[in-house]
């Protein structure tokens, strides 16, 4: 393991394909998520759109990743071996596996807080924005880990159809031989989910003051 | 693009012979439905086990989390480079990544069994073998099904990776199609791969809902329109 980093070549291999994944695990994320907030909240709203959305949102999460990466190019045009495939890729199963969540959150909303904030005045867009998505983090912010995970896992995948990120350890370590090269890479990736992770609780925390203050008054 | 694809899909040449699509497939189907039936020997006694005793819980839960951290492509290439390039690493790895779904499915599913449906079987003076068997696992059904049901469709994603380090199935199809940059025959493969994958979680759908006993099932529908 040290004689691996000990080679410079080796050290830049593995922090660029460190960023690299990085960069594909997490936008995808936040992409997802943007794109799950309207689709929840129409899912939520509107009674008969509820089941065709759900219903995609499944089939899309049952689509097998490295299938998907190469379907993505042909339908709509991008180049097969750019790393934009992955990142809509996973932006989607990020979204199917959140608008269920999105939905369950707001509805997880009390009655009467979104009645208080529509008395006082609010109208539906800032009442959605400054009222009910954020009472609804504390519900919405398990589901986020999981996509967070499931996407720093899948990333790999990309290393197949040529693109960067940890999976090119993997592959590039199995075709040199280099069991220590896949280790380290298997190591990084539970690392980064670990950190992400850890990060996302943080960040929940720094969202949702109310909740400490009640943990502290009681 | 659209016109090969379906000229590559349409060509009866690419759907015979060893190397085919037809032979790919149930290759495919056949690594799928081993590893699962492998992985739900050995997890759902085990689940069943952990959630009845209540031993072990955060084992489970803690252990089932890291595992879908757990890069597939990784695992595969390692298990291949330690044990020798062949079907079988390959297939212990299918089975190694089928094994947390369907534990934490198991586990959870007893673990979470009403407590008070529990509490009256034991004010009837079942045993603890009669509650397990009678309440506690019907119960659980719809939970241990559907740790299965995710665990198949991690298979079947898997599968397709595994075909990296030697195993056949439709990822062979998908590689070798990537090697020689034939487009067509790539999202062929692909097609074929998400087809099979949302029909194996139709069938299994299927199969919960013909397994999961009609109380529970019409209990549920009660609890879902209230």
């Amino acid at each position: 393991m040290i004689d691996y980093f000990s080679s410079p070549s080796n050290r830049e291999l593995v922090l660029d394909q460190l960023a690299e994944h990085v960069y594909l695990a997490l936008l995808p994320l936040l992409l997802g998520v943007l794109l799950a907030l309207p689709l929840g909240r129409l899912a939520q709203q509107v009674r008969w759109l509820r089941g065709a959305l759900q219903g995609t949102a499944n089939v899309v999460y049952t689509i097998p990743s490295l299938a998907l990466f190469v379907l993505i190019p042909g339908l709509l045009g991008t180049p097969l071996l750019s790393s934009v495939n992955v990142v809509i890729a996973l932006t989607l199963y990020t979204a199917a596996l959140l608008v269920r969540p999105v939905q369950d959150a707001l509805e997880s909303v009390p009655a009467h807080v979104v009645a208080a904030a529509t008395a006082m005045g609010y109208r539906p867009t800032r009442r959605f924005l400054t009222v009910e998505l954020p009472l609804s983090v504390p519900v919405l912010a398990a589901a986020v880990r999981v996509a967070s995970v499931s996407n720093i896992s899948l990333v790999s995948v990309g290393a197949l159809v040529g693109i960067g990120g940890l999976g090119r350890l993997f592959t590039d370590g199995f075709q040199r031989d280099h069991p220590v090269q896949i280790v380290i890479g298997i190591v990084l990736t539970l690392l980064l989910a670990l950190v992400v992770d850890l990060l996302l609780v943080a960040l929940w925390r720094l969202a949702t003051p109310w909740a400490r203050a009640e943990v502290g008054a009681a | 693009m659209i016109g090969e694809l379906l000229a590559w899909l349409t060509d009866p040449a690419h759907w015979t012979g060893p190397g085919g699509i037809l032979a790919q497939t149930l290759r495919h189907l056949y690594y799928c439905v081993v590893s699962v039936a492998a992985a739900s020997l050995v997890a759902v006694p085990l689940g069943v086990y952990l959630g009845h005793t209540g031993r072990g819980s955060v084992l489970v839960v803690g252990a089932s989390n890291a595992m879908r951290a757990l890069p597939t492509l990784g695992l595969v290439t390692l298990l291949v480079l330690a044990f020798g390039l062949g079907e079988l690493p390959a297939l212990a790895g299918l089975v190694v990544l089928a094994i947390p779904s369907i534990l934490s499915g198991a586990h959870a599913g007893v673990r979470n069994a009403p407590a008070d449906a529990v509490d009256a079987a034991r004010g009837m003076g079942m045993t603890p073998a009669q509650r397990l068997w009678q309440v506690e696992l019907p119960t659980a059904l719809p939970l241990v099904l559907g740790g299965v049901r995710s665990a198949m469709l991690q298979v079947v994603a898997t599968a397709a990776v595994a075909a990296y380090v030697g195993l056949g199935g439709l990822g062979r199809i998908l590689l070798d199609g990537l090697k020689i940059s034939d487009y067509a025959q790539m999202a062929s493969a692909a097609i074929v791969i998400a087809v099979l994958a949302v029909l194996l979680d139709l069938v299994l759908a299927g199969v919960t809902r013909l397994l999961v006993p009609r109380g529970l099932q019409l209990a549920a529908r009660r609890g879902g329109t209230e």
